[in-house]
């Protein structure tokens, strides 16, 4: 499930079960995540950006109507996992300006504090206001160039992150008093990472997280950005609008996966509006276009209808090659209730999801298993 | 009219990546693991503490060209343990020490303002500068700035941190559902910073957050790190533990205050403090040197000896005299990623000492390391370590002390069970906390709201 703000509606603040002015608070968040925890869920991503909200693409709008401001989403997530056992939590950070040694320590910290439930959604960031708020970078006229430029450096970040959270082994720490030594520094690693846009020595000054290296995600609807999620990330976010669509983009990304890897675990995205009727949830959604004053768009398919009528599209598109969706509730926290509420029930009606949760770590709840220490040489 | 009896600050810092921590011993938990952060925060937090403090170290240290094995090594990123932790208190502050060399203020200053979002207003930043090229290799930015530039930069940082958090109000979010007027200000969050330093602008998209600002703490001990101090900083986190030294400094900094017109309570001075605690005096001093002995291992001693002599010393003898070759003078090349050295201006100067002191007192290597390096502050009862602390801030020697334990997790307990009721009895220390911000627990005033003092002074 993606959680953002109040919903993916521009609209959803306004909903009479909506907390707009809380979003700022820590009990938003825990109650969001914890209802979603109650009903289940593998995992929620939280959305962040180094900007303040805006409707325009590439620069600040002066709006005054639409939801703005958010916390740090690793953060929120790290406020939120002592108040959970199971759920996995997966927030976003921007590869474009930050800094992979601060981000990697930061990931295995939310690892630590989340007893193995961390992940990490990468996202680069084209905006110039985004750069103006680091006045460091200067970006490239040309946007092809520009596109290669910002997933080459995604990639060499996923690369650094992983090279870090590997650059202790798992038993480094010793403790012998007899030599006084408290690790086997011969078990911790320089990673010598050299690039275009950083270089990085190691190694971290975090000892390897629980799930050895937490879970990397990416959302793509480009070439550059498939080829990121085939080559970088365990999970990948897609857009596919058609059943079809699904099996291509998956197909498309195992294209580019490099051969003998655990297989990308690929989450299908749609915005959901949910109601016990169609006509229901239609009209809401309609009602909320009103409110806005335009009808709302999105990079993913938007899905009105009845939990039972999703859970059709949820198992339709499993067939066809998603791991899974990844829910994007319209408003909250109506939608996420229909989920938890509407759509679980039916889907263990069918036989088509966990009655409990049964692993403890994120990598668990994915089927992905603990990766060997690139390392290690016992 | 005599003075005003103070009221004590106590702060609690997380047992360090040094040789303060002893972990060879057998009640030494985990240094990472969550379970830790959890058992001291909790007890400074039933102690009634105004916060807890994490230190930072952005590369592991090394010396003689390998990695330094002989201490903790090893810990989590300070943001976000702290924002874990604010889920397991109510009340305690959380203090985070944040280079200004390697990161950038925009990033900075959002990860303060959700902290203190996320914390109901507990937030604290411990600004500290980094020395060198050795810990910029691991950053985007890399390099290292000379110490002059390095001042400069932290100061325009911090100001540039305090444009973006100013650069909400605190009164623009109105959420009318109704209306649809989400915001009041189609320009919150405005802000622009130039200067040799820094360029930077746009819009800052954290709102402004329940203390309006961090509280600010600051840890360098120079002319110009005290100046830095008097004019921007909350509270010192200061190495003055001792009646002399310590009202010596006070002195010094809070005589500073009053040409940036701000009064002696604007600025607190809180030395870092390690403590042995037993049931008679006699008891303590016996575990304390117990300590000293678990915390200078003879390897130890000798990684010690050579941090100033700046040579490979592997193969002297750690129970047998100080080395009769003298240091080797210029920069400092065996030890990296540790400031202590910077410290040794005249390596020959200070071996001379040590050999004269090791000479009297027909001390070994090692015994003279143990002298010479980190005795613990305050030894002895309960109730001779809560009159000690009471008499040293009623001096004027600080506000109050961070200390530092030396067992993870358990070593601040005997503290917040033994002598925190004393100091309760003593009426110099909170029994239960008043406010609910960082900035209630220390006295500060909410940047907001705090022109009213700040014009009656001047």
């Amino acid at each position: 499930m993606a959680l953002d703000g109040t919903g993916w509606h521009p609209a959803s603040w306004r909903e009479p079960d909506a907390r707009p002015a809380e979003v700022l608070r820590a009990g938003y968040w825990t109650d969001l995540i914890g209802a979603a925890e109650h009903g289940l869920i593998d995992f929620v991503t939280i959305e962040d950006g180094l900007t303040l909200q805006s409707d325009h693409p590439f620069r600040p709008d002066d709006r005054t109507d639409r939801l703005r401001g958010r916390l740090d989403a690793v953060l929120i997530a790290s406020r939120v996992a002592p108040t959970t056992r199971h759920i996995g939590l997966i927030p976003t950070a921007v590869t474009t300006f930050t800094e992979p040694f601060h981000i990697s320590k930061a990931v295995a910290t939310l690892d630590y504090v989340s007893t193995g439930r961390a992940g990490v959604r990468v996202q680069v960031s084209s905006r110039r206001d985004a750069a103006a708020h680091f006045g460091r970078r200067q970006f490239p006229d040309d946007r092809a160039a520009l596109v290669a430029e910002l997933f080459g450096e995604a990639t060499d970040y996923v690369e650094v992150l992983r090279r870090l959270w590997d650059s202790w082994e798992d038993d480094a720490e010793i403790r012998d008093v007899s030599t006084g030594r408290f690790i086997d520094r011969d078990k911790l690693h320089y990673i010598d990472f050299v690039g275009p846009h950083f270089s990085v020595k190691g190694p971290s000054i975090t000892p390897r997280p629980p799930q050895g290296q937490p879970v990397v995600a990416a959302l793509g609807h480009v070439d550059a950005a498939y080829r990121l999620i085939a080559t970088s990330a365990d999970v990948g976010f897609i857009t596919p609008h058609s059943t079809q669509e699904v099996t291509s983009l998956v197909e498309t990304i195992a294209g580019h996966r490099p051969a003998d890897t655990e297989p990308v675990r690929v989450f299908a995205d749609v915005v959901v509006f949910l109601d016990d009727t169609a006509a229901g949830a239609q009209a809401r959604r309609d009602r909320l276009d009103e409110v806005a004053g335009s009808e709302y768009v999105s990079d993913a398919e938007i899905f009105a209808g009845t939990p039972a009528q999703l859970a059709d599209l949820v198992q339709q598109w499993h067939a066809a090659g998603a791991s899974g969706l990844r829910l994007r509730p319209a408003t909250l926290p109506h939608d996420l209730r229909q989920i938890t509420d509407g759509l679980v029930p039916e889907l263990q009606r069918r036989g088509a999801f966990r009655d409990g949760y049964d692993t403890t770590t994120l990598r668990g709840l994915l089927g992905l298993p603990r990766p060997a220490n690139r390392y290690a040489t016992a | 009219m005599s003075k005003p009896t103070k009221q004590i600050h106590l702060a609690a810092h997380f047992p360090g990546v040094n040789n303060t921590t002893v972990w060879s011993d057998p009640a030494s938990g985990s240094h990472i693991d969550f379970a830790s952060f959890v058992h001291f925060a909790q007890t400074a937090e039933r102690g009634k503490f105004d916060f807890m403090f994490l230190a930072e170290g952005l590369r592991l240290r090394e010396q003689g060209g390998a990695i330094y094995d002989l201490d903790v090594v090893g810990r989590p990123d300070t943001f976000t343990v702290l924002a874990a932790l604010a889920a397991v208190t109510d009340r305690l502050g959380l203090t985070g020490t944040i280079n200004s060399t390697f990161n950038e203020p925009y990033e900075v200053a959002r990860q303060f303002a959700s902290l203190d979002h996320l914390s109901d207003g507990r937030a604290a930043w411990n600004v500290v500068t980094s020395w060198d090229a050795f810990t910029g290799e691991n950053f985007r930015r890399g390099g290292f700035l000379p110490e002059h530039q390095r001042y400069e930069r932290a100061e325009s940082f911090l100001a540039a941190a305090h444009t973006l958090f100013d650069s909400w109000r605190g009164d623009e979010i109105i959420a009318d559902k109704t209306t649809g007027v989400f915001l009041s200000d189609p320009t919150a969050g405005e802000f622009s910073y130039h200067n040799d330093h820094f360029d930077i602008s746009g819009r800052f998209n954290v709102p402004r957050s329940p203390q309006g600002r961090p509280v600010i703490f600051q840890a360098g001990d120079s002319d110009h790190g005290r100046e830095f101090a008097a004019a921007a900083a909350d509270a010192i986190f200061s190495r003055h533990g001792t009646l002399e030294a310590g009202q010596q400094f006070f002195a010094d900094v809070k005589g500073r205050l009053a040409k940036y017109g701000r009064r002696h309570s604007d600025l607190l001075i809180l030395p870092a403090a390690t403590f042995v605690l037993g049931d008679t005096d006699a008891e303590a001093a016996d575990m304390a040197h117990e300590v000293r002995l678990a915390q200078v291992s003879p390897a130890t001693a000798i990684k010690f000896l050579e941090q100033l002599w700046n040579r490979d010393l592997s193969d002297h003898d750690p129970d047998g005299p100080l080395p009769s070759v003298d240091p080797v003078v210029g920069e400092n090349t065996i030890a990296k990623g540790r400031a202590s050295v910077r410290m040794y201006r005249d390596p020959i100067a200070t071996a001379n000492e040590w050999r004269a002191k090791a000479e009297a007192e027909n001390l070994t290597t090692r015994e003279l390391i143990i002298e010479v390096t980190g005795r613990q502050n305050f030894i002895g009862s309960p109730t001779t370590v809560a009159e000690q602390i009471d008499h040293l801030v009623q001096s004027d020697a600080s506000d109050g002390f961070i200390l530092v334990p030396h067992v993870t997790p358990g070593g601040l307990d005997p503290f917040v069970d033994k002598v925190v009721p004393l100091l309760q009895e003593r009426g110099v220390f909170r029994t239960e906390y008043e406010g609910t911000t960082l900035r209630d627990h220390l006295g500060l005033a909410h940047p907001d709201r705090g022109a009213e003092p700040a014009a009656a002074t001047g």
